[in-house]
């Protein structure tokens, strides 16, 4: 363990207060008993043989192997009712009984069963070479002796000791050791978990974290015990036994499979769980064979002619069987007395039988096989129509749509539900800094998505009040008008930005102008709060130059690419000073400034606000602090809501813009003052026990407090083109919308609002959860019961609501959902959820949007679709009626799984209602033709 | 698990190519059924199909058409209460005679059929005891399978022509005589073309025809199958219990008022059975024999247009939309 050696050049504990430098707990002894699995560190050859023999890490996601293909595709394929109907008359036309040639029935079934079974192989083998490729993935593995060597994924067994490095995956479930960093901090990217694109700060425990270099591996043991492999991705119970003593592993240093190491070197990682085991594998559900409602419909209607045919075959049989015994001895030409099975007089039972037989055969064009094939081809071509349809391809990323199954055509034209994934698919996962509102005065010209689609509206309307007066003569006028609009909205979607990230447009402030504006000192201090107030660490681009920012969150990297295109350029982070690079134009030459970070009050979703405290090269302590408003406002002192009402003003105009906002503000500090604190400060920090988390809270809470409004910051979660105008047209036909997101709520009801699903005068309905982490029955039945009367309370509300245009937008969180999920209480969950027009989830894990989805199917019975562009949607995608992927940049997991594959969200419209109504009236047009003749 | 980034790239050339076909753009035509359209094409119906049916009622009744009933009068008197022991007696005199007035002029050619009620040659027993190989070539005599129960006789020889069919062969005669002249029967062409060129075979002749149990009538065993015309009309099986085959035509005219004696030989046993035979003459036109149906169903369905197009259209001018 050189500890001389150049590493990495930060060390992050000092920056995360809250998360780093937790003191092992010793108390978790006692909750050994939840951990049935054993795993022994570097010590792969214990896990050879039972009970200690794990999963391999072989992943297969097929449905079938070579064996089972054949068994398990014919049981699929005979699950309908109308293929067991036709086998059974097909082998019946075999038999001597038979009226006609067997030909004519094998032949068509034949043609059925084959085509489809030869779909699905196709479809098989394609998930068959993408599991080949991701189980021969090579990752470097301990081998004994501080020597490591590559291995293919599939070959890695639990307990082994993994090294991954930079933007590789990881292979399975890890426990997260130590990395490169000499603190033990690693960040992962779990795009392909929760579809976040943005970074998370993993770290390893203290006790492994010196044990960063591969030599040192070479004595290394321990003994994980932990919880058996579940599909919770948040959660994580065990300890670990290492040096003869015990740790508790909490769920940041488990590193997941499928989400990938980004910004560090290398980390090492004890395998915990392998192949099917790993969380993302639970997570995954396995495809089910979707039909759709017309063939489902048509199951029945099979049903009921087959009981006709039944009937019709039982009064024939009677029939001839009463013939047979009455009338047929006289007719002599039939020569009656040379009986055999078909033809008996003296025991007519037995023909009679024989008969029934005969007629199911012979009446069985009562149902129609034709109008299965002809399903089938109608289908084909309908899914061409769809592929070959022009205003569904995206010219950007040349991608036209694609009907991967064409079961499920004319089910588009019945969907009832939209569940949609937010980030990729509703957004851009891009934010873009927007406005401003520094010392109450409004900055930034350029409108927000929601603005521009609300006055496109009213030029709509506008229109349509003109059309109302002027008469159908003026024809020409009319389109004239259309034609401008037209014109008008292509201007604003043509608006390229020059930079990612920043969409301000302000001659005030830009330029260096904002020296001449009247509040130089507040605009100086906002953008000085912009570029150190964070936890981002820039990235110097190489070929271009350029900085990069990796932030935790995309809204810190708009405020960096802000906060430098106003002049301050946030440039290099050491551990205990940031960088800035301040430019003013009359002198041209950026004056390069440190400031001095003394303490980081780490940002958390209950505190809702981060602060720095910085020393400035002058020497002032100075706290700087962003949070969101309602936090900052209750926090400012006598004289510092100079601004509060025009900020106010402003932030509630940003708010109905749909945009993202965020109060700033600031506190200056005396050294006595800031001294007394930090003895303080340092001394929650270093506190042990189960109180120190709300210690160090309320500690930092006495700091914030008599703070000075600066500004705000409005930033816009960029939506997809075409978005807001989309969801608007679905919901006028009649669907509603939900969306499932991973991220946190406060973003997904921003997201609501800039694509209309939510609206001012909504009434929302939140319902979360108590905060409790302990593990005891009776805390969860607690938890319960709260949320079951959040719920009821919300659905009396509903009922007592006189006002008939009230609409009610629910919002509901994971911890929450998981509970309202259970099985006594989904119902529940539902009924209240049907009543809201607009549905979100925030925090939802992938198993969790599945099941969602399962709920809404099997709840309301209608027609559900669930729309998604990541690995973290495949599993709503798989359950809903209808799945459609997003073949846009994240992969093509989603795209594999859907149903069909669409290039950007707005075309779901076209899909639905064009395509959908028409596959769906032709369809239905066409069983009704052909059922018509039988 | 990324997926493969290369799709995103080489696919610029993956625009759909635009056509009016795939873009589902081509002109649509839908008709919109308008009080104009719907009346005038209930009146063109109508006006066409009333004269058609017209003509063709009108050349029904050209048709003259004679129908005798004689399975009850041609059993004598004393076994009037034991009808099936006569028919079944090879004693007993089977002859019969019958005479009937033509009603009208029936020009040549008359064609003579015999019509049996109650006969379900559609039975599939019965219908399926055939074998076409043997009755189209020699070499496929022993080709009995099909035949049950009448394929082979007691002997195991295998029949030809086989089945129950042939073996219940239709085995009364007439004889027709006008004025005590007798009328010549011509038997020939009666059966079809093909039936006689193609499906019964020239080098077939009958063996062991009703040799031990006797069903209808024997066949010359030295006269081919192909020229066995009774054979090949009733080998022709009826679809319906009730049904007429051509027995002969007489190809002279007859002239109104003529009494035609008919010499029957009643062999046929209907009498278990509870059937009727019936002898038949009838001459024809353009649209066959003598049928009512087809004049009656132009002149409904034409009258229903007429009267449609008639309602809308008052209903048009009365109360119009």
């Amino acid at each position: 363990m050189t500890r001389g050696r150049i590493r990495a050049k930060l060390r992050r504990s000092q920056l995360y207060t809250f998360a780093c430098l937790r003191p092992h707990v010793n108390e978790t002894e006692g909750s050994v008993q939840g951990c049935p699995r054993v795993i022994y560190c570097n010590q792969p050859h214990m896990h050879k043989k039972r009970p200690l023999k794990y999963c391999t890490n072989y992943i297969s996601t097929t449905k079938y192997n070579f064996f089972s293909y054949f068994p398990k595709a014919l049981f699929e394929q005979f699950n309908r009712v109308a293929n067991i109907y036709f086998l059974i008359a097909a082998l019946l036309s075999v038999t001597p009984l038979s009226p006609f040639s067997p030909v004519s029935m094998l032949l068509p079934l034949a043609i059925v069963v084959g085509v489809s079974m030869a779909k699905e192989a196709l479809e098989d083998w394609r998930r068959f070479m993408q599991d080949k490729e991701v189980n021969a993935r090579k990752v470097s593995v301990h081998v004994g002796n501080g020597v490591f060597s590559y291995k293919p994924w599939e070959k890695i067994q639990v307990g082994d000791i993994v090294k991954v490095e930079k933007d590789q995956f990881f292979p399975a479930d890890l426990l997260f050791l130590s990395s490169s960093y000499e603190d033990g901090i690693c960040y992962v990217e779990t795009m392909n978990l929760d579809g976040e694109t943005n970074l998370k700060v993993k770290r390893a425990m203290e006790a492994t974290s010196p044990l960063n270099e591969d030599e040192a591996f070479k004595e290394f043991t321990g003994t994980v015990k932990c919880e058996n492999p579940n599909p919770s991705l948040y959660t994580f119970v065990g300890n670990i036994e290492y040096d003869r003593e015990l740790y508790a592993i909490d769920p940041s240093q488990i590193l997941l499979r499928d989400s990938k190491l980004r910004n560090t070197a290398h980390v090492y990682g004890s395998v915990i769980f392998t192949g099917h085991d790993s969380k993302v594998m639970q997570n995954a559900t396995t495809s089910p064979s979707k039909r759709s409602g017309i063939e489902k419909k048509m199951d029945k209607i099979i049903f009921i002619l087959f009981a006709i045919l039944v009937l019709i075959s039982l009064i024939s049989s009677i029939g001839f069987a009463v013939k047979i015994n009455y009338q047929t001895p006289q007719w002599w030409y039939l020569k009656p007395k040379e009986t055999d099975v078909y033809f008996n007089p003296v025991k007519p039972l037995v023909p009679g039988l024989a008969h029934l037989v005969t007629a199911l055969i012979l009446y069985g064009y009562l149902i129609p096989i034709s109008l299965y094939v002809s399903i089938e081809i109608v289908k084909f071509l309908q899914a061409i129509f769809i592929n070959q349809d022009i205003s569904m391809y995206d010219d950007e990323s040349g991608i036209p749509a694609q009907a991967r199954t064409s079961n499920l055509n004319e089910e588009l034209g019945q969907v009832d539900t939209i569940l949609s994934d937010k980030t990729g698919t509703l957004t851009c996962n891009q934010m873009d800094f927007l406005k401003c509102s520094v010392a109450g005065t409004a900055y930034g010209v350029s409108p927000s998505e929601v603005e521009l689609a609300a006055a496109k509206q009213m030029a709509i309307d506008l229109e349509e009040q003109n059309r109302e007066i002027a008469n159908a003569k003026h024809k020409n006028s009319g389109s004239e008008i259309e034609l401008e609009t037209v014109i008008t909205s292509n201007d604003g979607n043509d608006f390229k930005r020059r930079i990612k990230g920043f969409n301000f447009e302000d001659s005030r402030l830009m330029d260096g102008n904002w020296l001449k504006e009247p509040n130089v000192d507040t605009l100086l201090l906002f953008f000085r709060i912009l570029a150190i107030c964070h936890t981002a660490i820039p990235e110097l681009n190489e070929e271009t130059g350029n900085l990069t920012y990796e932030a935790e969150s995309p809204d810190e990297a708009a405020f960096l690419v802000a906060a430098r295109e106003f002049g301050f350029e946030f440039y290099r982070r050491t551990q205990s000073s940031v960088f800035i690079r301040e430019r003013y134009p009359p002198k041209g030459q950026p004056v390069e400034r440190e400031f001095k970070i003394l303490n980081l009050l780490d940002f958390t979703s209950k505190r809702k606000r981060m602060s720095v405290i910085v020393r400035d090269e002058d020497g002032q302590i100075l706290l700087l602090c962003k949070g969101a408003d309602s936090i900052i406002f209750d926090r400012l002192s006598k004289n510092g809501r100079m601004y509060e009402e025009a900020t106010t003003k402003h932030l509630n105009e940003y708010g109905e813009a749909g945009l993202r906002t965020l109060a700033l503000a600031y506190k200056q500090l005396d050294e006595s003052e800031y001294s007394a604190w930090n003895s303080e400060f340092q001394k929650a920090k270093s506190s042990i026990g189960a109180d120190r988390e709300a210690t160090l809270e309320h500690v930092s809470d006495m700091m914030e407090k008599d703070l000075i409004l600066v500004g705000a910051t409005a930033v816009e979660d960029k939506l997809q083109k075409g978005v807001p105008q989309c969801i608007d047209k679905l919901a006028q036909a009649g669907l509603k919308i939900w969306v499932l997101t991973g991220d946190k709520m406060e973003t997904a009801i921003n997201i609501g609002f800039a694509c209309s699903l939510l609206r001012q005068g909504m009434k929302q309905i939140c319902i979360t959860a108590l905060n409790s982490d302990s593990v005891g029955k009776a805390a969860k039945e607690a938890v319960k019961d709260n949320i079951l009367m959040q719920i009821t309370n919300a659905s009396q509300m509903i009922k007592l609501e006189r006002d008939p245009h009230a609409a009610y937008a629910l919002i509901i969180e994971g911890k929450t959902l998981a509970y309202a999920l259970e099985d006594d209480m989904k119902h529940h969950f539902l009924g209240l959820a049907v009543e809201c027009a607009s549905v979100i989830c925030c925090r939802v894990s992938p198993k969790q949007k599945a099941l969602v989805t399962r709920l809404v199917k099997e709840g309301t019975g209608k027609t559900t679709l669930a729309i998604g562009d990541g690995a973290n949607d495949v599993g709503m995608i798989q359950e809903a009626d209808i799945g459609i992927g997003i073949s846009g940049v994240e992969g093509m997991q989603a795209v594999m799984a859907s149903d069909f594959s669409i290039a950007q969200f707005r075309f779901l419209e076209r899909l639905l209602v064009v395509h959908g109504h028409w596959c769906y009236k032709r369809i239905a047009q066409m069983v009704i033709i052909k059922d018509f003749p039988t | 698990m990324p997926g493969s980034d290369s799709t995103a790239h080489k696919s610029k050339s993956r625009r759909p190519k635009y056509s009016q076909f795939s873009q589902q753009e081509l002109p649509a035509f839908k008709l919109i059924l308008t009080p104009g359209y719907v009346i005038s094409t209930f009146i063109v119906v109508g006006l066409i199909f009333v004269p058609i049916g017209l003509i063709s009622l009108f050349a029904s009744e050209t048709v003259v058409e004679i129908v005798d009933r004689y399975d009850n009068e041609c059993i004598p008197k004393d076994f009037r209460d034991n009808r099936v022991e006569f028919i079944k007696n090879k004693q007993t005199n089977k002859s019969c005679t019958r005479t009937f007035t033509v009603p009208k002029q029936m020009k040549s050619p008359i064609f003579i059929y015999y019509q049996l009620e109650n006969f379900y040659q559609n039975h599939r027993r019965y219908v399926k005891s055939r074998s076409d190989k043997q009755l189209q070539s020699k070499k496929n005599a022993a080709h009995i399978r099909e035949c049950k129960p009448m394929g082979e006789t007691d002997n195991k020889d295998p029949i030809i022509p086989c089945g129950l069919i042939a073996w219940s062969l239709f085995n009364d005669t007439y004889g027709f005589s006008v004025k005590g002249k007798d009328l010549k029967v011509n038997k020939r062409d009666i059966a079809w073309g093909s039936d006689k060129n193609y499906k019964f075979g020239a080098d077939v002749f009958p063996k062991n025809f009703q040799v031990g149990d006797v069903g209808g009538k024997s066949l010359n065993s030295s006269i081919p199958l192909s020229e066995q015309e009774d054979l090949i009309v009733w080998m022709r099986t009826a679809a319906l219990s009730t049904f007429r085959k051509l027995y002969g035509k007489i190809e002279d005219d007859l002239q109104a008022n003529d009494v035609i004696t008919v010499v029957i030989e009643n062999n046929y046993n209907t009498y278990d059975f509870k059937g009727t035979k019936s002898l038949v003459l009838s001459t024809t036109s353009w649209i066959g024999g003598k049928n009512d149906f087809l004049g009656v169903t132009f002149i409904t369905i034409g009258g229903i247009c007429l009267f449609l197009a008639i309602t809308f259209i008052l209903l048009y001018v009365i109360k119009p939309r």
